[in-house]
This record gives C-alpha cells, structure tokens and sequence, in this order.
C-alpha cells in the first residue's frame, strides 16, 4: 500500500542523502520526495511517498526515526491530512485547441505561467486525483512536457474535518 | 585559551578520557600527529589502517568503552571501511577519525580525497564532517555519545587539514544536542508484566540470547533470570561468554553449526524469549519453520530489530539489563514460578536426551584434530583467556569447543564475518588488558590478511599469542564445496603460503610448528610464557568439516550430522 510519510530532520548537511541512502540502502520505493526549510531554519520537512506491504512500512517507519538526524516521523496516512502537489504543464495550443485548453484550465484554477504562439505553461496544483484527471483531459490536446514538485502534505489540526476543498 | 584545532582535538580526546589511539599518519593529520608528539596519549602505529580500524575494535569489545582510530585521508581513510562495517554490524563502539583535504579543496578530487562520509554513511552509526574549527570539541564529544550510547556503534569524524591549523577558544561543551537522538532504555511496565505471564503459562522455554547482553552488561541479569525460570539458554555467535558455557541449562550456541541440543530446542519450544539477538538468518535457518510453536517475546535496544525478520508476540524496546532486573524483581514475587518450573520438567529431560544423544564431537584419526588444538586450549586457559577468531571454520569450531564463561572474553566478527580480523583485535584487547591471555585462533587462509600486524605487535610488545590451524585450504569455503559443489575445490588450495616459523622470526615474534597431538600442550605452555608474540602454525586434518551444519535457508531441524 501507498504511505506518505512526514519526516521533522534537522536541517544538517547531508541528510537528504541519509535519507535517501536508508532507502535505496535496503531496496525500499521512493515514489516522491520533496524537501525544505520550515519556520525554524534548523528544521527540515520532507514529504516523502513510499510503498510496500505493511511490515516493510514499518521498518521504513523505524529505520528513518533511528537516523541521528531525524526528529519526527509521521505515518500520514493513519491520520487525517492534507496532501498537494504542483504540476507544470506545457500543453500545445494553437488553432481552437488554445481556447479548449484554456477553458479546462478555468475549470480547474489552474493559471497560465507562460505562452507561446503553439503553446501554454499551465500551473496547476492539487490533489492526485485531480492532477490525473486534468492530465488525462489534456492530452488528447497535446501535453508536450511536465514537471511535478511531489507531494507536500500536512496533518490536519482537527482530525475528525474531512472537509478538503479541492 | 586559544588553541589550533590539533589541540583541541587531542584536548576533546583527552576529555572522553581516551587513552590509546590505533593510528597512521599521513599529510592531512600533520599538524595532529605534532600534537601527539608531546601527548601522554599512547599512540600505537599499526601498518595497515584496516589494522587500526580492528584493533580499535577489539579494545572496545574487552573494555566496553569506545575504540579511537586516526588515519589520514583518502586510501588511509578508504583502509578503515572493511573495519566499520565489521563494527557496524556487531554494534561495536569506535570512532575512526580520518583526514580530510582543507575544506577549499573538498570536492575537487583533490590529492588523496576521499567522500568518506558519503562512502561509510551505510556502515556507521553516524558521521560527521566538520567544516569549522569551533564544531571540533562539540562534534568529538557527540561523536563518542552516539557511538557508545543505545546500540552502540562505529562512528566516522572528518576533519579537513585547515580546520586542525586554525585557533580557536576551546571549551569542552557539558551537554549534548541532538534532538533527534533518544535511545530508549526502560522497558514498557506493562510489556514486561505481559511478558512475565506468557512466560509462565508456558511449559517449554528457551532463552535466546545474544550480543545485546554483552553491550549491555546484562551477563548477571540474565543468568538471574534462567536460574529463576530453569530455562535453558542458548546464545548466538555475538552472544557467547554472556552465561557460562559450562552451565547444566546451557544448550550451546544454535544456528548453522549450532548444537544439536540448541537447534531442536528452538525448534520445539513453545517460549522463546530473545533478548538482544536480532534472528540473524545464520540463526534461523529457514525463517518459516523457526520456533514455530513458540510464542515470542523479544527485548532489544534497537526497535528496527524487533519484527524484522520474525513476527513476535510481546515486544520490549529497552535495555537487557534494566529490563531483565525488573522481569527479576517480578518473577521472584511470582507464585506461579514453582508450578511453572515443575510443569517444564519434561522439557528438560527432553533436551538433556538431545544433549546427550548428539554432543559436540569429533572423530579421532591419527592426525591433528583442529577441534582438539582448541578443546586444549580452553584447557591450559580454564575459560580464563581473551580469545578471538578470524572467520572460517577455526571460527566455528572456536564456538562449539571452548566454553566461554565470561562475557568480553569472545571477540569475534559476527555480523560481517571478516577474515582477518581476530589478530589485529587480538592486539587492540590486549592493549587494553596487558594482563590478560589473548590468544587468537586463526585460519592460514585468514591470517595473511592482516600478519603486517606482527610489526606492531613486536614493536609494543603486545604478546598476544597466535594459534593457526592450518589445513591449507579456506577451509569452510571447501566445506561448502565438498558438500554443495561436488567436491569441486575450486580456488581453495592454500598451500601457497609461508613458512609461518620463518615468518615468525623474521618479524622478531617466535614461532612453533606442531605436528603431533602431544606436542600441543607443551608448546601451548610455552608460548602463553613467551616474551615475544607467537604464531603457532599447527598443522591440522586438511579436510575436517564443521558439524552440526545447517544447509544455508534449510530449517534448523535439518542439520547435517557428522
Ligand atoms: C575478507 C573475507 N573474504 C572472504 C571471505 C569468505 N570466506 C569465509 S570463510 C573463508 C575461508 C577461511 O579460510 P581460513 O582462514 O583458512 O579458515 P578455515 O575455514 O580454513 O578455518 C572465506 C574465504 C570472508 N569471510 N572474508
Ligand atoms: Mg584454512
């Protein structure tokens, strides 16, 4: 199964490559990963979104909070959470295509960054499902590129809110 | 004071009440070896950093304190790698200082440049690389904390040229920060009180245990512990020497050549508490048909050890030794414990047949037994001795032949299983134990992998004693051969070797050569007088085999008998 996993490190050299080395280190996935500072420059958050059976979850699990350098792990998916993700797409559009395209970008608040004659940068952020069902819209129309930060996800401070506005 | 950062280094050291350091310099540690120059810290120059690594190593699995090592940069630092790892996995305490080039020439794959904080980041516990000469105190003491403290563990500290050169104030920090690091050391109350009632509804318990009660000082505990139940006990490799190996309830050690008695007995017990063992494959065999009856319950410092490999009933993340003490204290005050110890009668008798049936044994031929050489021994030494092994079969038989009865008196590298490691860390024990017998059992194959230490040990007069059976093959790779390979002895003939009296003497150590089993003794004795190392190159039964044996991912109860 799919976990995203929040990791608190110290903001130290080398522990992106700790992490990293844990995982390819004993054969765990890495799906996602994304990295930065937090409020406290000290302090670093990662996202990062594995999978496997249960039991490998939890080595996962135990084996990041054994690094020196790491201060908290979170097994998000247990808990309510928020998960979002950024996509950069470079779509053709030219001809009618260009107002189709911009019509779905409407539709889901995504904003165009950049434009061309033959094409646009959309941005766009969301959840998976929705970053899939646009991606799946727009490219009968011609995605030529895309880029995606991973996942950045937090745990919601009321645990029962369901309520996610996409 | 101002001080540069060599000063502060051997100052740091100083302050962790480090008093050898197994060393070999190089360009990047100048300005520390001139510190060392005036240093009442006694330096001993190895003549292979892979040496230092090990010796480091083997003083602090005598001691229990933390092992230092300093080498320089690159191939100095890259030498210690095999000596990390060998720590790393018998989560043994060091910390291996390399050189590094000055830090504006770190990443321009400078003259002898290493990444060896990205190289060894897999075998430490930790490592650090430190960029300023105000983070040296601060990072030597974290340094030490990690390595010694929860499961303990080899840590690396590079320190670039120009940060030893440069002055600072020194002041050695009270505290430790490290906010991601808090080992835990008490046992779960009510993990502990469960445990105590699975285990007294059981009628066929074993104790398996293993290196963490060695770490943890735990020997007393645990032998309080299988008095108070009568459960036998069986101990891993890393666990031998942590209950008496001449005890009526010891089974031996189980596993791939364990013994008859402690392999069936895990196979049919319907209790096994492990306790600082991490079911290790060497041990389990064939993971699906391990304790398969039992219910477990297993202690460890280390949660990523509990339910790796074997599901377990009651876990306990702590300390052996606090927590086997308040298992102690609860099963004293017990009123089950006499109905428990009556209802496990049977069981006992039960192994007693198995030990009786199938005891560790070898057949007498006209030749030198190796089995023999060790059986004598432990005979001159009465269990008193600091042995090591290198890996092999003169490992294995080490194990089942000589009965260790106290813990720290087995150094051996389990985990990794590298040759060439019982002779330099016969040398770092024995530095730190002048007084004790240190005698290391090796293989022919083993020991050319680090004899350059017989410089070292003549040069301090550390007259640690070396006992070779040599059967000219890499013996238990031929084992393999002889029973899975048909015999196909593949690039395992080691008659190619020394003359290892000559060897001897030309290093200025002594050496024998024995050929008759009444020659042991006498020459035993004498060496264990010498006032000079000794290499015994005792010319054993070429094909001997290690039995009992397990097949590699066979279950424990198929053992090859002898
Ligand atoms: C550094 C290293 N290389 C290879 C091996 C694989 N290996 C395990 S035992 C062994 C043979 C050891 O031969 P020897 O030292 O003569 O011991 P014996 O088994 O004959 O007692 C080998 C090659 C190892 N354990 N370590
Ligand atoms: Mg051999």
């Amino acid at each position: 199964m799919r976990h995203t996993i929040s990791l608190t490190v110290e903001n130290k050299f080398g522990v992106l490559a700790r992490v990293a080395g844990l995982f390819s280190g004993r054969g765990y996935n890495i799906e996602s990963l994304s990295v930065a500072e937090t409020l406290d420059p000290a302090v670093s958050k990662m996202t990062i979104v594995t999978n496997g059976e249960d039991k490998i979850i939890e080595q996962i699990i135990k084996q990041l909070n054994k690094l020196i350098n790491t201060i908290k792990v979170v097994d998000l998916t247990v808990t309510g959470h928020v998960e979002r993700e950024m996509v950069l797409i470079k779509v053709s559009a030219s001809g009618e295509n260009r107002t189709e395209v911009l019509r779905l970008v409407d539709i889901f608040r995504g904003k165009i960054v950049d434009v061309s004659p033959d094409t646009f940068v959309i941005e766009l952020t969301g959840d998976e499902e929705k970053i899939g069902a646009v991606l799946n819209l727009l490219k009968p129309l011609g995605v030529k590129d895309i880029v995606r930060t991973g996942k950045v996800a937090m745990q919601r401070s009321i645990q029962h809110n369901t309520v996610d506005n996409k | 004071m101002k001080m540069n950062g060599a000063k502060i280094f051997v100052e740091s050291l100083k302050k962790e009440g480090v008093d050898t350091i197994f060393g070999y310099p190089g360009g990047v540690v100048l300005y520390i070896y001139d510190e060392l120059y005036h240093s009442d810290i006694k330096h001993i120059l190895v003549r292979h950093e892979q040496g230092a690594a090990h010796m480091a190593d083997g003083y602090a699995r005598v001691t229990g304190k933390v092992g230092v090592a300093l080498v320089t940069s690159g191939p100095g630092a890259t030498n210690t790698v095999t000596g990390l790892a060998t720590a790393y996995m018998d989560s043994i305490p060091i910390v291996v200082f390399t050189g590094q080039v000055p830090t504006n020439l770190v990443g321009n794959d400078a003259f002898q440049e290493a990444d060896i904080v990205g190289i060894t980041r897999s075998c430490t516990k930790h490592n650090f690389l430190i960029k300023n000469v105000k983070d040296i105190a601060k990072t030597i003491k974290e340094a030490f904390y990690i390595a010694r403290t929860g499961r303990p563990g080899p840590v690396v500290v590079d320190i670039p040229k120009d940060v030893t050169m440069d002055s600072t104030e020194f002041s050695y920090p009270d505290d430790i920060e490290l906010p991601g690091y808090k080992p835990t050391y008490e046992g779960h109350t009510n993990q502990i009180k469960r445990s105590i009632d699975m285990i007294l509804a059981s009628k066929k318990p074993v104790i398996y245990s293993g290196g963490g009660i060695i770490s943890s000082g735990a020997s007393k505990e645990l032998f309080a512990f299988a008095e108070l139940l009568k459960a036998p006990v069986t101990n891993t490799l890393m666990g031998l020497g942590g209950f008496p190996g001449e005890h009526p309830l010891f089974l031996g050690m189980l596993g791939m050549h364990g013994t008859y008695a402690a392999n069936m007995a895990v196979t049919h017990t319907d209790m096994l508490v492990a306790i600082g063992a991490r079911f290790d494959d060497r041990v389990t065999g064939d993971i699906s048909e391990f304790a398969p009856e039992a219910k477990i319950v297993h202690i460890d410092i280390d949660p990523t050890s509990i339910s790796k490999n074997v599901e377990v009933d009651i876990p306990i993340v702590g300390n052996a030794k606090s927590i086997l003490a308040e298992m102690n204290k609860l099963l004293k005050q017990d009123k089950r414990l006499k109905g428990f110890v009556r209802e496990s009668e049977d069981w006992k008798t039960l192994i007693n047949q198995w030990k009786e049936s199938h005891p560790l044994t070898y057949k007498e031929t006209g030749k030198l037994k190796p089995q023999f050489v060790i059986e004598r021994i432990y005979e001159l030494t009465k269990g008193n001795a600091i042995i090591t092994t290198e890996v092999g079969q003169n490992q294995m038989w080490t194990a089942q032949f000589y009965k260790f009865s106290k813990p720290r008196t087995f150094v051996t590298s389990g985990g990794l299983g590298t040759m060439g490691y019982g002779f330099p860390a016969a040398i770092g024990a024995k530095v730190a134990m002048p007084e004790a017998t240190v005698i290391d059992i090796a293989g022919d194959g083993s020991i050319q992998m680090n004899i350059q230490e017989l410089a070292t040990a003549v040069q301090y007069k550390v007259n640690v004693v070396v006992a070779i059976l040599n059967n000219n093959y890499l013996g238990m790779v031929r084992q393999w051969q002889s029973l899975f390979y048909g015999k196909r002895y593949s690039h395992t003939d080691m008659s190619h070797k020394p003359d290892f009296v000559k060897l001897a003497d030309a290093y200025g150590a002594k050496g024998y050569a024995v050929e008759k089993k009444n020659d042991v003794l006498p020459v035993l004795k004498e060496a264990l007088k010498s006032k000079l190392p000794v290499l015994i190159d005792f010319r054993v039964e070429e094909e001997e085999d290690v039995y009992p044996m397990v097949p590699s991912g066979a279950s424990l109860k198929k053992m090859l008998l002898a």
